[in-house]
């Protein structure tokens, strides 16, 4: 059999999942689509963001949602030097764990930034939001560093 | 049942329809090889004929081939042209709507055991009512039509009864 031809052909697996979100995820993509950001407050009043339904640290349930800001400072942050298919953008960007004002926890999202020479620990930045919504993550397209829109 | 969390809510959240669930799709992208011994059994498909290996040591013809005996573990190298014809081993009758179903409800996807073979193909039984398919049933290929076949099994739209009298349990009952 050595001289066959071996064949290839493209395989595509699609899942179209959908997942239920819970009371308290829910709140958190709820606000999402109305155009800003909740989080929850934890048992030593921290406030979560993105919102646990239980406490990290005790287990309990979680029920004070609490509204917290559109814009914060980066904690921590990569950069995605050459972007993949289904990423949020299509060009270079940052991924970041942005601690949203009135936040006690970092949000993973991405930075508009342009160049990682821009990019720094502690850099405020600012959500832009896009025009329809419809309770995803993705509602908020990106954050831009702060002054630069 | 769970209790009822009640949430304190901030008031723009108040009296809004709440997100119930959120779209998370995945998409996996390969490049599938079936590798040598069934890139020739489709590059043979694809002159409109079904062949399959026999093992050296047991003698039994697998279809598709994947190269070697999965008992024996030696490769499989004579070639058996089989005939389109054999009996359903097993079946199934799709009830139900799945995503990416592109066939009308019910139908039927059967193990067919091709004559002088030793290991069934999956395939879909057609021409017959659902209720009507049965194990030891002897059906025929149907293919498409000639300048359409290519190397995929997918060259056979179907299988259909032959109206021959059912196959003996004998025939058949190592494969169910």
């Amino acid at each position: 059999m050595a001289d066959v031809e071996v064949l290839s052909a493209p395989l595509i697996v699609e899942y179209p999942f959908s997942r239920t979100t819970g009371p308290v995820i829910g709140a958190f993509f709820t606000a999402l689509r109305e155009g800003f950001v909740v989080g929850v407050r934890s048992k030593d009043g921290r406030v979560l963001v993105p919102p646990f339904e239980y406490d990290p640290v005790t287990s309990e349930a979680l029920d004070e949602v609490v509204e917290v800001g559109d814009a914060g400072e980066v904690l921590t942050w990569s950069w995605q030097a050459e972007t993949l298919e289904a990423q949020p953008l299509d060009r270079p960007f940052a991924w970041a764990l942005i601690k949203l004002d009135g936040a006690d926890t970092g949000l993973l999202h991405v930075v508009d930034a342009g160049d990682p020479a821009k990019m720094r620990t502690g850099a405020r930045v600012q959500a832009r939001w896009k025009d329809e919504r419809e309770g995803h993550i993705g509602d908020i397209e990106c954050f831009e560093l702060a002054g630069e829109s | 049942m769970a209790e009822e969390t009640t949430l304190t809510l901030p008031e723009r959240l108040q009296g809004v329809e709440p997100v119930r669930s959120i779209r998370t799709p995945a998409t996996l992208e390969y490049a599938y090889s079936p590798g040598k011994a069934a890139s020739l059994f489709l590059q043979e498909v694809a002159k409109k004929r079904l062949v399959g290996q026999r093992c050296p040591v047991c003698k039994k013809v697998y279809v598709p081939p994947r190269g070697s005996c999965p008992t024996d573990g030696v490769p499989t190298e004579e070639q058996v042209e089989l005939p389109h014809v054999g009996t359903v081993t097993s079946f199934c009758v799709v009830n139900v709507q799945f995503y990416g179903q592109a066939m009308e409800l019910p139908y039927v996807s059967a193990l067919i055991l091709l004559d002088g073979s030793d290991i069934p193909i999956m395939h879909l039984i057609q021409e017959t009512k659902a209720e009507d398919v049965h194990m030891g049933q002897r059906v025929e290929a149907v293919w498409v039509p000639d300048e359409e076949i290519t190397a995929t099994l997918e060259s056979i739209r179907y299988f259909r009864p032959t109206g021959e009298p059912d196959a003996d349990w004998d025939t058949y009952k190592d494969n169910v």
